[in-house]
Order: structure tokens, then sequence, then C-alpha cells
């Protein structure tokens, strides 16, 4: 899933300081199992921005409205009775949740609660890490199920580097060196003799590389 | 900001100067580029060298400028951000004035999907605006991007950026040259120009906003060899305007090499008359050779000399 963590609460309250209403959106889909944008976080942050607000005199008047999609025009639809009478609409989704957001509402100043980190998964409650890339072209196959494209700090495809040390990344100390995980886990496959091919340098153009990307399935593409 | 550029000593002193642009090899030898700057000397000011244009290999900008220049012409590195991160830039930043290159013209570049390496990763670490301020930074307040101090020797290029008023939005081109002008931009060189009235448009714009008045501004033109060359500018390259007149030109001429260098010599001489345009930027991709002729017969020879 998305993992998104949300913005500082002065950086959500500068955006809005010329606003005397705002729409708040917030997002079902990954920002909600992440705990970062769901029905929960969205309340929470429309009543601190309201208090900030009364505090400094000025109060706000904040809507609520949770998707079930952001990433979906269909379930964008909903918001058309709210924009209306609102100065800015301010999206907990990811990313793409606020385009879609924007694309719907020209006319509207659309801002974001969150920044979009990566793509992942939880380890345990309350700690997610990055485990894809989006490279477009996927080499799991070879790695033993470890991603080195991410998971590595250099994303290098013939690894350990020589920072590797105590099965740890030279970038950081709580950062599991991906080549180590590889070769632990080929090696423990009886496949080590995969990790001596030379690995050809990578074809980036099915990642952001090429240029925005754009998947179509011909098959369930109605009409 | 002054440097030891003589391009810059030209301009300031208010002459119409003349650049011209040498591709460099896909091989290690220097020969070609040097019988080209031998072949130009006497009749630029100086010439730019590419950066892997259109993404395809090439010697480096910086090793075939020092070629450039040992055969007696001052080059004007062309800087891409496409394959090169901010170490490397400032580094090469330092390698290249080490080496005696005075001018830098900052650039985003191509695409890397236009290419030969069309499967690698791009950079664009920093953009094209960035790099033009990093440089300024470097040169005016003798620190590197990040802030730390250049405690001697610190780089003083003349700082060029490109301009293309046929891209769009045509009203936000100008303003985008503001910005860079703003970022320290010190020369510009256009898109090549083919639709004049555009062009024209376009230097309005600039005049009105006193522009032409704290840039130096070289407008680029390319000498056609064939209406199928012309066609395909027109049809395949983009942010590129050719119209119809000059596909017909090119298409009806007897000898189409001689008419394209008439077309360029044509519109240099309207150019020149353009008010706050200083200088004109020949770009003769894979002919070379023709650069002396145009030069010569636009009227624009013999060269000044710098002291």
């Amino acid at each position: 899933m998305i993992i998104a963590q949300q913005k500082p609460i002065q950086e959500i309250a500068e955006m809005i300081k010329d606003c005397r209403k705002v729409l708040l959106v917030g997002c079902a889909g990954c920002v909600t199992v992440c705990l970062s944008g769901g029905e929960k976080e969205t309340e929470i942050l429309a009543s601190e921005l309201r208090i900030m607000r009364k505090l400094q005199d000025n109060p706000l008047e904040t809507v609520t409205f949770v998707c079930t999609r952001q990433c979906d025009p269909e379930y964008i639809t909903p918001l058309d009775n709210l924009v209306e009478d609102v100065d800015a609409i301010v999206s907990l989704a990811c990313g793409v949740g606020v385009q879609y957001v924007a694309e719907r509402f020209p006319t509207k100043w659309v801002l974001p609660a969150q920044n979009t980190n990566f793509i992942g998964g939880s380890i345990e409650h309350g700690i997610w890490e990055e485990r894809c890339g989006l490279c477009g072209n996927c080499i799991l196959h070879l790695t033993g199920g470890i991603c080195p494209i991410i998971r590595c700090s250099k994303s290098i495809l013939n690894g350990p580097c020589g920072g590797s040390q105590y099965g740890k990344c030279e970038v950081s100390k709580d950062t599991p060196c991906a080549w180590q995980l590889i070769y632990d886990r080929m090696q423990s496959l009886g496949k080590l003799d995969k990790l001596l091919e030379i690995q050809p340098p990578k074809d980036w153009s099915t990642a952001r590389h090429g240029g925005p990307r754009r998947a179509v399935r011909e098959d369930v593409i109605i009409g | 900001m002054s440097t030891e550029s003589k391009l810059q000593a030209l301009l300031d002193r208010g002459e119409f100067v003349v650049t011209a642009e040498i591709g460099p090899p896909k091989h290690s030898s220097p020969e070609g580029i040097k019988h080209h700057a031998e072949m130009m000397k006497d009749y630029v000011d100086a010439t730019n060298i590419t950066d892997c244009q259109t993404a395809i290999v090439r010697m480096s900008s910086i090793a075939a400028g020092i070629h450039v220049m040992h055969s007696g012409i001052e080059p004007i590195i062309q800087m891409t951000c496409r394959d090169r991160n901010r170490i490397a830039m400032q580094s090469d930043l330092l390698g290249a004035y080490s080496l005696g290159v005075r001018n830098v013209l900052c650039l985003s570049g191509d695409h890397q999907k236009f290419g030969n390496h069309p499967t690698a990763k791009n950079v664009y670490d920093i953009d094209s605006m960035q790099l033009i301020n990093m440089v300024r930074q470097m040169r005016d307040d003798k620190v590197f991007l990040c802030g730390e101090e250049i405690k001697q020797a610190e780089p003083r290029f003349f700082i060029g950026a490109v301009a293309n008023p046929f891209a769009d939005p045509f009203e936000f081109r100008v303003v985008r040259l503001e910005k860079k002008i703003n970022a320290g931009a010190q020369f510009i060189q256009t898109q090549c120009i083919f639709d004049m009235e555009r062009f024209e448009r376009f230097m309005e714009k600039v005049r009105e906003r006193g522009l032409h008045e704290r840039v130096h501004i070289l407008a680029g033109v390319t000498p056609l060899k064939s209406w199928r060359a012309a066609k395909y500018m027109q049809t395949s390259v983009s942010g590129m305007i050719v119209p119809d007149e000059i596909v017909e030109r090119l298409k009806k001429a007897e000898d189409p090499k001689k008419e394209g260098v008439e077309i360029c010599i044509e519109q240099i001489k309207h150019i020149r008359n353009i008010p706050g345009v200083h200088g004109v930027h020949i770009m003769a991709i894979a002919w070379e050779e023709i650069v002396p002729e145009i030069v010569q017969r636009a009227g624009l020879h013999p060269r000044p000399k710098v002291q």
C-alpha cells in the first residue's frame, strides 16, 4: 500500500491561513490503513485546525468527508455538494487523491495535508517499511524475493557494495543491507550460483525515467 | 558581474556577436573538432560545445571544449541536468574552469528517450534554473550549493542559458526568461528561429519587460540543407516551428543547400535589426564548414578583436 504521513500541523495551518471555511477530505484506502488520512485522522485534523484558529481569534469553519477512494473519479463525486462555499479543499489522501480532487474542481484551491512517502507495508503496529521501487520491471525472481532497487541505498544489481558491514547499510545502522539479506536467502535456498551471474544494466524506461506512465487493459475498457 | 570571458567583453562593449556550435564526435579522436575550430576561428567569437545532444553519447563537452580552445576559439561549455547530479556538476565546473573554460551554458537537456540509450536513468537532480543559480552562487557568493565556502579560486563563469520562443505557453516563455535572468543568466541563446513573426512578438514582450537591458540575447539560426530536413524539423522535433513557406522554398530550389544558406543569411540580416538582439548563434547541425560563408555573406566578417 501507499504509506503517507501527515504534514506538520503548522504547515497545513499556514496553507489555509487566508481561508474562512475549508473542506477536509479523507480517504478510506491506503491512508486509512496506515493511520494517517482516514475518518479518525480527518476529524482530528479538522478539530486541531479549528482550535488553533480559535486561539488566534480567527475562527475557521470546517466540513469533513471521507471518500471510499480518492484515486477513483466516481468516489469523488459526492464532494460536488460540499465544495461550493469553501475557500479551499484539504485532501488527506496520497498525492494521487489530491490530484484527482484538483482535477474534479478546477476552480478550487486544493491542498495536500500529507507527504506521500513510499510503497510498503507494516512491520509492526506503527512501523512501516518501503518494499517496492515501482521500477515497472520486477526482478524479485533473481534476488530471492528481496528488492535491491529500493532496499539497497545505491540500487545496486550486483551487490553488496563495500559499505555493507555487520548486515547493515553504510547509510544507516538502522537499515539492513539488502544484499546481505539477498545473500543469506540465496544461500539458504542453495542458489548462490545465481549471484555469480552478472546482472546487466537495467532498462529504466519502464520506471519513472521513461516519462509519466500509463497502464492500459483493453479487455476491461467499457465502450 | 564581470569575468575573463572574451565573449562577455565583446557583448559588454556593445558588439553584435557571432557564436556557432560544434558537436563533439562519437569517438575519442579530437581531429574533427580541431578541424572545425580552425576553420571557424576567424569567423566566430565563441563556439558552443554541446553536451551529448539529443542524449547520444559523445565526447564530453568539457574535453571537446579544451581541444577547441587549443585550436584558437573560446568555448562555451554546454552543461545539461540530465546526466549528472549536483555533486558531479560542481566538480565538472571546477575542472572546466581550471582548464581555462570561461563560459557555460546551462540547460535541461533532451530526454534520454530520444537518444541511443533510451533505457538509461535520468538524473535531473537540479533543473536548469537551479543550475544557473548554482553557477552564479559559486562565482558571486563563493559557496557551493550546500552553502559551504569555496575557500580559494572560485570558478568565475560568464553564465548562459537558453530560451525557446516557439514552445508553449508562449506568454510564459518571457516570464521564464526573466526568471533565468534573476537566477543569474547573463546571455541567452534561443532555439533556431524559422518563424520570424513569432520571434519578433517574443522580442516585443522581452522589451516590454526591459529584459534586453539585463541580458544579452543571441538569436539562434540554422541553415537547412533540404526541404526534407525542414519537414523533419517541422513535424518531428518538439519545440520547433517551421513555416510552410520555408519548406516550399527549399522544395522549389534548384540547389537546396544554396537556398538554405540564402535563407539563413536573410534571417541574420533581419535579426540584426530587431531591437534588443545582441548577436546571432549559428547552429549548422553536422554542417560546421558552412559557418564561415554564412558569417562572411551576412556582413559579419571580420570579427572584432578583444584586447
